[in-house]
């Protein structure tokens, strides 16, 4: 296990640096004089100068890219070019949103999928199967953002359980905020969840084919506990990795859904960054995406590892 | 004593076998994802030669109606005819999805036979470089581009389209190594056949019907994606229709008229609905191995 | 009574092509601590038979007829009933060793899951008795690998582990499906071997599949030779070895390569090739391959001929292919 540790984490290191430095040549290189970008194309080239020394923009690209990652390590990120205030309590601040949102909707995916999706397989070729996979064809099909809005028409003009959105903050109480993030979170894990749940019916269609199974059956195990003792295991394998890649599909999802129910989260700092040509925080927020993605997929490779003990063995 | 091995290649480099029309269509998702697939082509193409109104003309005196006679699907925040718009939308979404795709069918497959063929460091080096390429969702990529570079469909369509080849690089690469260990290959080049002539003569035919499921399955991202980055107003500008700001306009207007933020999503979720049904239907009618069971 | 008495056993399934029957009106009986061997192609319906003794034929499957275990009828019998009796009183042993047992769940837990679910032990006493069934079945040095997983063992230590498995709660009859076939020549004897000792001392009675003749002969007390889903011929073993009624065991035998004997000219086949299910003729299964078929043999389905020491075969033309035997070794 140790040594297959290691490789995955250096892996994980190889890629992120090599992200680092594709958002770095895209969002530092790339669009050329950031401080003529800022100034607007009437500034004065003193006054341009002046500010591309003050941001540190003066220096060749190597120094700049060592200073910002070095930056990333101990925390500190500069100072945004909009507000001039730290970028990394930006970032903290908005973290305190969006993490827990990626997390509840990363929950309710999986609660639902697992649910849909073992279900339809149970019942398969029967009308329970069809009906449930013809509700996850429609959930794939439908846009996250528009789904938001249906659920806002709903719950929120028609019923008026939920605001339309806006978020409390955690300062009125865990529930509250909680129930503030219950849409965006419902519109997230929606269309994942019908993703997911093809992907595991289909999972434990295949594990339910083997020889194993079988065996199973011919010590006396009844179908059902076959189904969940022998062959969720088994078909959690392929269906976890999937989780990790939709993973990085939620984060993006929550961009555009935070930007629907007006959530200050990350990203809608994003968002607004880009509209200020804030470069310096765009950079960071994109970086901190990237690294989430990377790391999520991270740890599950490990836990793929601890549910199938023929990986530690064999991949090396 | 007889057991007859079927071969789980086709043995014919067609990906259209024979009696394929006949199989598809009795194919449920077959045919409901071709009708749907085939209206948003008719309606992208109708709209150039035929909308109910102008899906530009503004007429305030009639802003925010329901459906009528004279106006089907309605009237938006301006005046303007929700079904002509739709109709026009439909363009943007083909155009993104056609280009997107199209740049990473040919770009992605190029990159993913040259590391099947190769192997080696080049292999290594593509899969490496998609591997960074994927840690970046598609909005992400999107966002960052369009912050360089600004807004726009044609900035849209690149990020969307970069995005791509990743995806199709991988696909063809797994694919494509399949292939090559195949016997036959083997054969080929104990007769002297180079590795362009094998690529071209024997793994691209063979992997075809992959790639097919895989256009019509990317082209539906894309529409998604392309509706998403308008939405943020990040994609297609005005006055360019495009069903995913017709969305985020209708979003101010929900207390008025929560109609309008009906059509134009479900307008994007028919075409991506079909897409995926369509490629549904062709993975499991172009698999030889058709026992296998959905 | 017998312990297992199979009655008219038709077995239809559901192919690509439509529905056929895989099993066409079987009918045996076995004793307690009996042996029987069944032999037959790929496709006879071998499989199928023993898996419907399980009860664990596909949900489109139709069974009619009778199968008594014990006086008590399985045809029809609840779900929860016959789970109660696989593993329990009937235990079954299967082809591929390197698929049968669960990549993710130790053997120990595999072992004693029958233990658990059929005498309601708890974990630990079922680890035990696993154990011991380990030793038994002559996996080294179980006591450190009860923890291991199914892929840290050869395939004949896990074909052992499966052997453990299905002898766990002391059944009276073990049925067999090719337990060897899968297995490298030289653990084959070890298995066979130690699955004829555990059957004795354990007072079991066997069914053992096998396509292989030189199995059947050196294993089972009697044998039944299947083609396309009816029995042709059974009886004693070593009668049938000797007699060969049947044309189809004539060719059976006749196909074997024997070690050192001298023969010019090319291995004696069967013409022609199985047939599809759907395909199967409707009088006797083997007509239309068979060097005595008439007309008759496409239309009647042969009626069983019985003789008193156990013997019987099923064929219209019994003499000609007696006189043609005769002939043959004059």
């Amino acid at each position: 296990m140790g040594l297959f540790l290691l490789k995955r984490t250096l892996t994980l290191l190889g890629t992120l640096i090599g992200a680092s430095v594709i958002v770095f040549l895209v969002l530092e290189i790339l669009p050329g004089n950031a401080a003529q970008m800022l100034m607007g194309p009437d500034a004065s080239p003193d006054a341009v100068a002046a500010l591309a020394t003050k941001l540190g923009l003066d220096q060749p690209a190597w120094t700049r890219y060592w200073h910002w990652i070095g930056g990333l390590l101990t925390g500190n990120l500069g100072d945004s070019y909009a507000y001039s205030s730290p970028v990394i309590d930006l970032i903290l601040e908005r973290l305190a949103l969006t993490v827990p949102l990626a997390v509840m909707a990363m929950a309710l995916t999986v609660v639902i999928a697992l649910l849909v999706g073992v279900t339809a397989a149970a019942r398969h070729n029967k009308l329970g199967d069809v009906g449930l996979m013809g509700m996850a064809q429609v959930g794939i099909a439908i846009p996250n953002f528009w789904f938001a809005i249906l659920l806002i028409l709903v719950f929120s003009v028609q019923l008026q359980w939920f605001s339309a959105g806006g978020f409390e903050g955690w300062g009125e109480g865990i529930f509250a905020g909680l129930k503030s993030l219950l849409l965006p979170a419902l519109s997230l894990a929606v269309v994942q969840a019908a993703i997911l749940a093809r992907i595991t019916r289909s999972a434990v269609l295949e594990v339910m084919r083997e020889d194993f199974v079988r065996t199973a059956r011919a010590k006396g195990v009844s179908q059902r506990m076959v189904l969940w003792t022998h062959v969720l295991r088994n078909a959690m394998i392929p269906v976890i990795t999937v989780m990790g890649m939709q993973f990085s599909e939620l984060l993006a999802g929550t961009i555009v859904v935070e930007n629907v129910f007006y959530l200050p989260g990350l990203g809608r700092l994003i968002f607004q960054a880009i509209s200020n040509r804030d470069l310096i925080v765009v950079r960071n927020c994109v970086m901190l995406l990237a690294a989430m993605v990377v790391i999520v997929n991270f740890v599950v490779d490990v836990l793929y590892a601890v549910i199938d003990p023929r990986i530690k063995a064999s991949d090396i | 004593m007889s057991a007859i091995l079927s071969p789980s290649v086709p043995a014919s480099s067609a990906p259209l076998a024979p009696g394929f029309w006949r199989r598809a269509v009795k194919h449920r998702s077959f045919v409901i994802g071709g009708v749907f697939a085939l209206l948003l082509l008719l309606a992208a193409l109708i709209s150039f030669v035929w909308t109910p109104w102008s899906p530009y003309a503004m007429d305030m005196a009639n802003k925010m109606q329901g459906p009528s006679a004279t106006h089907w699907l309605g009237t938006d925040a301006f005046g303007r005819d929700v079904a002509s718009l739709l109709l026009v939308g439909a363009r943007a979404s083909i155009l993104v999805g056609v280009i997107a795709v199209g740049i990473g069918l040919v770009v992605g497959t190029a990159l993913g036979l040259l590391a099947a063929a190769r192997r080696g460091w080049v292999e290594e080096a593509v899969m490496r470089l998609s591997d960074f390429t994927l840690a970046f969702p598609a909005i992400l990529s999107a966002i960052m581009m369009t912050a360089v570079f600004g807004a726009g469909i044609v900035n849209a369509i690149i990020a969307i389209g970069i995005y791509n080849i990743p995806t199709f690089a991988r696909i063809t690469r797994a694919s494509a190594n399949a292939i090559w260990s195949r016997e036959y290959v083997a054969a080929a080049r104990a007769c002297g056949k180079g590795s362009f002539a094998i690529t071209m003569q024997h793994v691209l035919p063979n992997i075809s019907a992959v790639l097919i499921v895989q256009i019509t399955i990317r082209f539906a991202i894309a529409i998604l994606a392309e509706a998403a980055l308008s939405y943020l107003g990040l994609g297609t500008q005005p006055p360019q229709p495009s069903w995913g700001r017709m969305l985020s306009e209708a979003q101010t207007l929900m207390f008025q008229q929560p109609l309008l933020a009906v059509f134009p999503g479900m307008a994007i979720a028919f075409a991506v609905l079909g897409l995926n049904l369509l490629g549904d239907g062709l993975r499991d009618l172009l698999d030889p191995r058709l026992a296998r069971a959905r | 009574m017998p312990l297992l008495e199979v009655n008219d056993l038709h077995i239809g399934l559901q192919t690509q092509r439509g529905p056929a029957e895989a099993v066409r009106g079987i009918s045996f009986s076995l004793e307690r601590g009996e042996t029987l061997g069944i032999v037959g192609e790929s496709g006879c319906g071998k499989s199928i038979t023993v898996m419907s003794l399980m009860g664990l034929l596909p949900s489109t499957a139709k069974v009619t007829g009778s199968i008594k275990l014990d006086g008590q009828e399985l045809v029809g019998l609840p779900e929860k009933q016959m789970c109660q009796l696989r593993g329990n009183r009937i235990g079954m042993i299967f082809q591929e060793p390197m698929t049968a047992l669960n990549p993710v769940h130790t053997i120990a837990r595999q072992v004693g899951e029958p233990l658990m679910l059929h005498r309601g032990l708890t974990k630990a006493q079922a680890r035990k008795e696993a154990l011991d069934l380990l030793d038994r079945v002559g996996i080294p040095d179980a006591a450190s690998r009860l923890d291991a997983y199914p892929h840290q063992f050869s395939g004949g230590q896990r074909q052992r582990i499966g052997i453990a498995m299905a002898l766990a709660c002391g059944p009276d009859l073990l049925i067999a499906d090719e337990p060897t076939t899968a297995l490298d020549v030289t653990i084959q004897k070890q298995v066979l071997d130690l699955i004829q000792g555990l059957v004795a001392e354990m007072g079991m009675a066997l069914i053992l599949i096998s396509h292989d003749l030189g199995v059947i002969a050196s294993s089972v007390q009697r044998m039944l030779v299947m083609y396309g889903g009816s029995a042709v011929e059974s009886g004693p073993t070593d009668t049938v070895f000797a007699d060969r009624a049947h044309p189809y065991t004539r060719g059976l035998f006749a196909a074997r390569p024997a070690l050192g004997a001298v023969r010019a000219g090319r291995l004696p086949t069967i013409r022609g090739s199985v047939p599809e299910l759907v395909d199967i003729p409707r009088g006797c299964g083997f007509a239309g391959r068979c060097d005595f078929t008439t007309d008759a043999c496409h239309t009647t389905k042969p009626p069983v001929a019985r003789q008193p020491n156990g013997h019987a075969v099923s064929c219209l033309h019994l003499d000609a292919v007696a006189a043609h035997a005769t002939l043959a070794a004059a």
